[in-house]
């Protein structure tokens, strides 16, 4: 995370315009800033104290045209003065006219101090001196390198390992060129800056020296922000007479609101983090006087701050405070920017996000937007210039539809168009694109539905569905959807295949079934689930058919006190008689449809604290009849029934256990007022206990077969023994 | 292969004792451990842990801590003496008292100039080390109690004393309590009522000072001010010791219940600078107390009560697996402490205080004890020799039938002071005995008694001690092994130097001449296999190709080093191995096993038809029936003598834990 610490005023400013020769430099050391400002002044000031160490001024009449730097090596200032009088004074100096002055043959255009060397000049014209070697000859010629027309509009020196290299950018008639000036041997390489749209102008440059490479930053009016990387060791020379574009990447897109950016700049900080003043806050309208942070790795906005008064697009960063000056004032804002991690940033998103929706553009990207943008803007890019021909692109030409056509189809088309070309979409797309679309194509159609009563596409739903790359959050309301519509072939496929539905639309559906009579519901098929149900209640049959689960003479410890107090159940058609104690009432309590539905509920992913306060909704009867459907399951399942059924997808018995548990600790109170109630939890309990005991028992003869295990493993050795073995 | 008669005998009673401390010497690699009966034992960590030195020493010393200056090595002890060892000969060099009643730690500092030991009547005293000896230099201030713990500031100028219920700092130059920055203060934060130890401190460069105490605290402490930065509860009971890695970045505590704890000096936010210390791990390798610990750059050492050695490598400093990613736990030494008589089916015992002989074949031993220690040698069913510290004995042996009698030698050359290492010819005529520099003293044994002969040199000149000695069957070899890795072959004809096998990097563990070939065949600390043919000065075929082929990393894998080399009398070709957890037949004949081929291949050779055995065959027959090895050795009858020592018979003879496992815990 990054933050933006209390400001504080260095100085006030003289009001020139943006066009005056303002420039903040470094000092000897790291608290010391030397200030050129309005064409006349130079001053030294100590940062932390706010105060001013030193201040120059030359003539009326004379103007300051380079900003003064400090020269590491001989400890002095260095001015140059209606653009070819290089002036040169010490701290120690009171007035500059006193001081060195040397005339130069060619309009100086920058001085750039560089740390322990000589200060760097750089002429109107593009040529480069050292300063020492200039001053020990001010009068010789120097060299023209720029044509008249072209204007230099940015320079920095960079200062690397081993290498000095001086950047400058120029303007000719709307175009932009990169001078990339390196020393020891001279060389000096052109490279052209693309502008990012048609009549957006380079604003603002930052060049920094990072792992190697001199990495350029520079903002478009558009808003853009590009970095350039150029390698520290200069690359094969250019054929001469092309100039190659510089090979550049989109960091970042600032949102620039109405119109185009006029004073504005950017500023790395760090590795992942820029500093931007003179562009709209996202979330605060159209006003430009604001420094902002931005991550470029996460593209969000860290941190920003308002600017009082007038905003010239300028910017400093030394050790730690950034230096913007605005209205009359320069503000002094330290700032610290932290490693970045993704949950810092996405917790920055989050916060943002619920005015992003309404705000118009794009401000703080979502995943929806940068989807959305990338594939506009490849399909711009294969409609512009033709480079690449993308996927998209040639599905575009086999009048496919796009997700944002079918999108937009979705909203008027009718049922049969909508379904068509749905199921169109889905022939044709890439697995990654449906990855992406699918959610929205559902979402599109659900709103549809919701709007429109008659509008059900069904199949175009399953379809969907099917593709596996739908999920709850992705169209939070479908499922509630095909409650509505009592499509439980849908429901059933969506409780199969989302791993993340809410416990409360679980229970939803849970009633719903619940509250569905079996003779409605037999006509839905439901395939796999319906088989197993089918298996299930067979396999019933036959146990109920003859003593088949009483091999080996096998008879269950017989309850008989337990059999007696128990009331007859209701529900068992056939009593049988008393000494088969274990063959409980094992008719199915629900049609085998809703039995299959409710399945697919209990396989559905939970968590017991949420979905608890949800099954409370349930009333009586239906917590009656899913207490003996699961009772039913759980007979079923003990008797080892389910493990003969082949099915793909079944409920396990700590599944049942699970709801069972659940269900009555929802229900607790209600259970034991409600005198239906009472025989099926008698039932339950007798049956519960049954199995306790057995796996008690289960228990005993693990721990002796245990011990026999054991006995035989250590064979007792005494002290001494002969033995044979064999060796092979 | 066939079939063998063993003698599994498991009445060796031998009792490790417990590890009280621990000291690492960082340039040489070496760790010294000084054990309760009063023997330090050397390991080098860079040679795989070997056990290259044991020093005996007395159990009156009790020792209680250790410390290196340079190469040098001393111990103090509760009987108040301080003991400078003399590495070279395994032997004490000189003992000197510091007149403060017992002492219960002792440190170096950094720099390697000054000594100081903290004593019973509450002085800590500075001793100047020079080159050979030791002097006082001066008492810091005497506090009242004892002084249980002490460190150095690695500058030097200052020194922390753990007391009861106190921790004080000394100025070294002054010699005084710095009363102003650091007072004394309370350590409890408990009742009141019971008195905190302080058994370990740690002085960092940064100014911090660690605690260990009986409370189960381990606590940080700002010097300057005097303050607690942190505490953390470690255990219920007591923190025993504290170690510092070399960049002060991790901490290692040891407790009394067993298990030691990792504390790492880690920024709490990513990328910045403010670091804490920060407990990070527990291990559980010990079942009782803890009482020395050692951060030795990849690996925690531990070792206690338990009488184990444990090696707990450090998982995110080791880059891949290996030897060094292994747990090593070790537990038995790295030497021979039993010896037999091949033809007369006799073993002796070496205990720290005596010596047992025992007679295979029937039910019964017979026991014979003497209240010395250190090494022995019988052969031959005639003779007996064993050498203490301070005497060397010679005795005279008759065996017949049930009746065993010893017989003491009187008169023995003088020159036969004390010995390393001691071997018996094997017809019996000779007597070697290894002693000091290297050394190797030969004399005649006859029924008259035992005449010096002469004594053989190295032409190499090392000082180190031997550690093995193998003579040749027809008593023209010998061979001696020293710490320094360099093994000599004397020609006992001309009783002169005959040759010197080139030096291997890691120490020779066991080795025998072959009785037919007159191969020496070595087996070094890190498991390799060599044999040098005496004869030719070379190694032999079988060695190169073992070279160039590799041994199977199962057998590189092993962590305990093979302690006894014999051969087959009856089968050349037979060289048979063991170490703490198998023993191997090394078939020569066969063809070496393959990378990929199945090692440990006797279950499935036994499943085998016969004729398919042969080709699936290879030359190490590993057999791993037997456990806790002490000794294995194929007797003249081709009978195997195997002896174990459970190590549950070892841990039931331990005190019982402070912490008792209980169930389901």
């Amino acid at each position: 995370m990054a933050a933006l610490y209390e400001s504080y005023t260095l100085c006030a400013l003289a009001d020139t315009g943006p066009e005056g020769t303002r420039a903040i430099e470094p000092d000897r050391d790291r608290d010391r800033v030397v200030i050129t400002e309005s064409g006349r002044a130079v001053t030294v000031y100590k940062v932390s104290d706010q105060k001013p160490l030193g201040s120059w001024t030359v003539k009326q009449g004379q103007c300051i045209t380079s900003p003064a730097v400090y020269n590491p090596p001989t400890k002095e200032y260095v001015v140059v003065t209606d653009e070819k009088v290089v002036r040169v004074w010490k701290d120690e100096d009171i007035s500059i006219e006193k001081a060195f002055k040397a005339t130069v043959s060619a309009e100086v255009y920058r001085l750039h101090s560089v740390p322990d060397r000589e200060p760097l000049v750089l002429f109107r014209h593009g040529a480069v001196r050292f300063l020492d070697s200039l001053l020990a000859a001010p009068q010789q010629t120097i060299e023209e390198v720029l044509s008249e027309e072209e204007v230099i509009r940015w320079s920095a020196a960079v200062q690397m390992e081993q290498q000095l290299v001086l950047l400058f950018s120029t303007e000719q008639r709307g175009q932009h060129c990169l001078y990339v000036q390196r020393f020891s041997p001279n060389a000096l390489v052109k490279h052209r800056l693309e502008t990012d749209s048609t009549n957006s102008t380079p604003l603002s440059y930052a060049a920094t020296y990072r792992d190697g490479n001199i990495h350029l930053l520079y903002l478009f009016s558009s808003g853009s922000v590009y970095e350039s990387v150029l390698q520290a060791r200069p690359t094969v020379p250019a054929v001469s007479g092309t100039v190659q574009a510089l090979p550049r990447s989109l960091l970042l897109k600032l949102p620039v609101g109405e119109g185009e950016l006029t004073a504005a700049s950017a500023l790395p900080v760090d590795e992942s983090h820029i500093a931007v003043v003179g562009v709209p806050h996202p979330l605060a309208g159209a006003g430009k006087d604001y420094l902002c942070l931005w991550n470029t790795h996460f593209q969000t906005l860290q941190a920003a701050r308002e600017l009082a008064g007038k905003i010239y697009g300028q910017l400093w960063c030394f050790s730690g405070k950034l230096f913007v000056p605005h209205g009359k004032i320069l503000s002094v804002i330290p700032f610290e920017c932290q490693k970045s991690s993704l949950a810092a940033a996405m917790g920055k998103l989050k916060q943002t996000s619920g005015t992003n929706e309404s705000s118009g553009p794009t401000l703080v990207p979502t995943w929806n937007a940068l989807l959305h943008s990338n594939q506009t803007q490849t399909q711009e890019n294969s409609r512009g210039a033709g480079t690449k021909k993308s996927k998209m692109s040639t599905r575009n030409q086999s009048s496919c539809p796009t997700a944002e056509q079918l999108a937009e189809k979705i909203k008027v088309g009718s049922e049969k168009e909508v379904q068509k070309q749905v199921e169109e979409f889905l022939h044709g797309s890439q697995p990654e694109e449906l990855q992406l679309t699918a959610g929205r194509l559902a979402s599109a159609l659900v709103m549809r539905c919701q709007a429109d009563p008659t509008f059900y596409p069904q199949a175009a739903f399953t379809q969907l569905v099917q593709t596996n790359y739908l999920c709850h959050s992705g169209c939070p309301d479908l499922l509630v959807l095909t409650l509505e519509k009592n499509d439980f072939r849908l429901c059933q496929l969506c409780l199969q295949l989302f791993q993340d539905i809410p416990e409360a639309v679980t229970c939803c559906c849970l009633k719903t079934i619940l509250s569905f009579q079996d003779s409605e519901l037999e006509q839905v098929d439901l395939e796999d689930g319906l088989l197993f149900m089918k298996a299930l209640t067979q396999t019933a049959e036959v146990s109920d058919d003859g003593d088949s689960g009483q091999h080996n003479g096998f008879c269950p410890p017989v309850l008989e006190e337990e059999i007696c107090d128990a009331p007859p159940d209701s529900e068992a058609p056939g009593t049988r008689p008393a000494r088969e104690p274990l063959a409980l009432d094992m008719s199915c309590p629900v049609g085998l449809h809703k039995g299959a539905l409710l399945n697919e509920v209990l396989q559905v992913p939970y968590s017991d604290s949420l979905l608890l306060p949800h099954l409370k909704d349930l009333n009586v009867p239906q917590v009656l009849l899913f207490l003996q459907y699961l009772r039913f399951l759980y007979l079923k399942y003990s008797q080892d029934a389910h493990s003969r059924i082949p099915a793909l997808r079944k409920p396990t018995v700590t599944q049942i256990m699970d709801w069972v548990c659940l269900l009555l600790d929802a229900h607790f109170t209600v259970l034991a007022l409600t005198p239906e109630a009472k025989s099926l939890l008698t039932s339950l309990h007798k049956f519960v206990r049954s199995q306790v005991k057995l796996y008690s028992e289960l228990g005993k003869i693990e721990g002796s077969l245990e011990a026999l295990k054991k006995s035989k493993q250590s064979r007792e050795i005494g002290q001494y023994s002969i033995e044979v073995i064999e060796l092979f | 292969m066939g079939e063998f008669n063993v003698h599994r005998v498991r009445f060796f009673d031998y009792m490790p004792s417990a590890i009280r401390a621990l000291a690492f010497q960082p340039q040489r690699e070496r760790i010294a451990v000084a054990r309760t009966d009063g023997t330090v034992e050397i390991f080098n960590r860079a040679d795989c842990f070997f056990q290259e030195k044991v020093i005996p020493g007395r159990q009156q010393a009790a020792t209680e801590a250790l410390a290196w200056v340079g190469d040098r090595l001393f111990s103090a002890g509760l009987n108040g003496e301080i003991i400078e060892y003399d590495l070279d000969n395994n032997k004490t060099k000189y003992t000197i008292d510091a007149y403060g009643g017992p002492i219960w730690s002792i440190t170096s500092n950094k720099q390697g100039t000054h000594l100081a030991v903290g004593c019973e009547d509450g002085t800590v005293k500075l001793f100047e080390v020079h080159e050979d000896r030791i002097q006082f230099e001066r008492n810091l201030a005497k506090q009242k109690g004892r002084i249980i713990s002490l460190s150095w500031h690695p500058s030097g100028s200052k020194i922390v004393a753990g007391m009861m219920d106190v921790i004080h700092i000394f100025d070294t130059e002054t010699g005084k309590l710095r009363a102003l920055a650091f007072p004394s203060y309370d350590l409890l934060g408990t009742s009141r009522s019971q008195e905190c130890v302080v058994w370990s401190v740690v002085y960092l460069s940064d100014g911090t000072i660690i605690s260990g105490d009986s409370a189960g605290k381990v606590k940080m402490w700002d010097s300057r001010t005097g303050t607690l930065i942190k505490s953390h509860q470690v255990t219920k009971w007591d923190v025993l010791t504290l170690s510092v890695s070399q960049d002060e970045t991790s901490l290692a505590v040891g407790t009394s219940e067993g298990h030691v704890v990792q504390f790492q000096f880690l920024s709490m936010v990513l990328g910045q600078e403010d670091k804490e210390w920060v407990r990070t791990r527990t291990f559980k390798n010990h079942t009782h107390d803890v009482r020395a610990v050692l951060e030795v750059n990849t690996a925690i050492v531990s070792g206690g009560m338990d009488t184990q050695f444990v090696v707990r490598p450090l998982l995110d400093k080791i880059d891949e697996r290996g030897q060094a990613s292994a747990l090593r736990n070790i537990q038995f030494p790295h030497r021979r402490l039993v010896s037999c008589a091949r033809k007369a089916g006799l073993l002796l015992f070496q205990y720290p205080g005596h010596l047992e002989l025992w007679r295979l074949g029937e039910s019964e031993g017979n026991g014979e004890r003497k209240r010395e220690n250190t090494t022995l040698s019988i052969k031959r069913k005639r003779w007996i020799a064993y050498s203490t510290v301070a005497s060397f004995r010679l005795y005279r042996l008759h065996c017949e039938n049930n009746n065993v009698s010893i017989i003491k030698v009187s008169k023995l050359p003088k020159v036969l002071s004390s010995a390393n290492q001691i071997c018996f010819s094997s017809d019996s005529s000779h007597l070697f005995v290894a002693s000091t520099c290297s050394s190797v003293h030969v004399a005649i044994l006859n029924q008259s008694g035992c005449k010096f002969v002469c004594t053989l040199k190295p032409k190499s000149g090392s000082g180190q001690a031997i550690n093995l000695l193998a003579a040749s069957e027809d008593g023209k070899w010998l061979a001696s092994a020293n710490s320094d890795h360099e093994v000599q072959i004397y020609n006992l004809n001309k009783m002169k130097p005959h040759c010197t096998v080139p030096v291997h990097s890691s120490g020779v563990s066991a080795m025998a001449i072959h009785p037919t070939t007159n191969n020496l065949f070595m087996v070094h600390a890190d498991q390799q296999l060599t044999e040098y043919s005496v004869e030719k000065k070379q190694y032999t075929d079988w060695s190169r190709q073992v070279q160039r082929h590799g041994l199977h990393s199962l057998w590189l894998e092993r962590d305990t080093p093979v302690t006894n080399v014999t051969f087959n009398p009856k089968n050349p070709a037979h060289i048979v191995l063991h170490d703490m957890y198998m023993f191997c037949i090394i078939d020569q004949t066969l063809p070496l096993p393959d990378q990929r081929s199945q090692f440990y291949n006797q279950l499935t050779l036994r499943s085998m038809p016969e004729k398919e055995r042969k080709k699936h065959s290879h030359a190490f027959k590993m057999c791993k029936i037997f456990k806790e090895l002490l000794f294995v050795e194929l007797m003249e009858d081709q009978s195997l003598v195997v002896v174990e020592r459970p190590l549950m018979d070892i841990t039931a003879q331990l005190p019982a834990p402070v912490r008792q496992k209980k169930f389901a815990t």
